[in-house]
This record gives C-alpha cells, structure tokens and sequence, in this order.
C-alpha cells in the first residue's frame, strides 16, 4: 500500500457499466515526507475520503476486493483515511 | 519477499472494513548491507515490529489473507512477516 493525497474529484459519466455508482477520486501519491512521489493516478474511494485528506491506496487486483461484486474490475483502491503518521527521521 | 526496515507508522480510525484492528508500518525497502534502496510503502504488521526493526515484508493478497487468517473479501498485498535478526552474506 501507498500513501497519497487525494487531490479532486473525478466524474465520469460515460463509463463501463461496472463502475457505475462509484466514486472517483484523484490521487497523489506522496512519500514518507508527503513529497510528490509519482504520477496522480485516478482510485475508487469506498470510504468517503475527501479532497485534502491523507490516505493510503491500494493497488492492483487486490484492489477490487473492496468493490461489492468480486468481478468488479478495479486496479487501485482506497483504503484508508491517515489521521497521524509517525516517520522515524532517517538522516 | 522484501527486505525493509521498518520507518515508522500510521494511526487511522477511518479505514475499508478489516483493517480497524490492523497495524499499519511505514516500510523503507534495503538492500542487504541495509541501505536505503527503492521508495517507501505500507505495509500490515503481523509479527508485533517496531520502528527500526529490520524486517521481512510479503508481497501477495492471497499469502496475506491466509497469515492474517482473513476472508478472500479483503484487500490487502503486503503483510509484515517476519522480523531481521541477522543477515549473513
């Protein structure tokens, strides 16, 4: 699993007929000091996180386990909401 | 399976159903000398490591689940499996 800022909101209307109904949302994925740590990727929040929030992702067909209906394709999924994160400092 | 130490960890109270019992660490893969090597990732402890534990981390849902004892409904990928006494090369 990846930490990640979730940075907007994606709305799709035309889509396939599997994701209907489900959230959307834009993520950034961070590192341990919350910098940039690779491209926005778009993940189906099943746990109402917000816009701002820190979240950890997961990604790969493990992530349609969250989804109802296991034969529901999805390949990145959030997982939960941060509320503190404690980093040991590394230098 | 990943070798990492363990860098630090995440409190969350809003979490997908399952993982409201589940520890979370904060993992920085190394390589065997124990240098920092490749980006940090999450991972669910089952072995009870602490920060600055070196440890071993595995990387697949179904041999996850089967460690955590958890229902196929669950996603996760990467578990905590064991903690680094010694690494002889």
């Amino acid at each position: 699993m990846k930490l990640g800022i979730v940075t907007g909101r994606v709305i799709s209307t035309h889509k396939v007929e599997s994701f209907e109904g489900l959230k959307l949302l834009l993520v950034q994925p961070v590192d341990e000091n919350l910098e940039n740590a690779g491209d926005p990727i778009v993940a189906v929040d099943t746990i109402q996180a917000g816009t701002g929030n820190l979240i950890y992702y997961e990604t790969s067909k493990e992530a349609s386990r969250v989804l109802e209906t296991l034969m529901n394709p999805c390949d990145a999924a959030i997982m939960g909401i941060v509320d503190e994160l404690f980093v040991k400092n590394q230098k | 399976m990943i070798l990492g130490k363990v860098i630090g960890n995440v409190v969350s109270t809003i979490s997908a159903p399952g993982y409201e019992s589940k520890k979370l660490l904060l993992i920085q893969p190394i390589d065997p000398d124990g240098k920092p090597k490749g980006k940090s990732f999450l991972a669910v402890d089952a072995v009870q490591a602490g920060v600055g534990d070196f440890v071993i981390t595995l990387d697949e849902g179904n041999s996850a689940r089967s460690i955590l004892k958890e229902p196929n409904s669950l996603t996760i990928k990467l578990v905590v499996a064991g903690i680094v006494d010694e690494i002889s090369l």
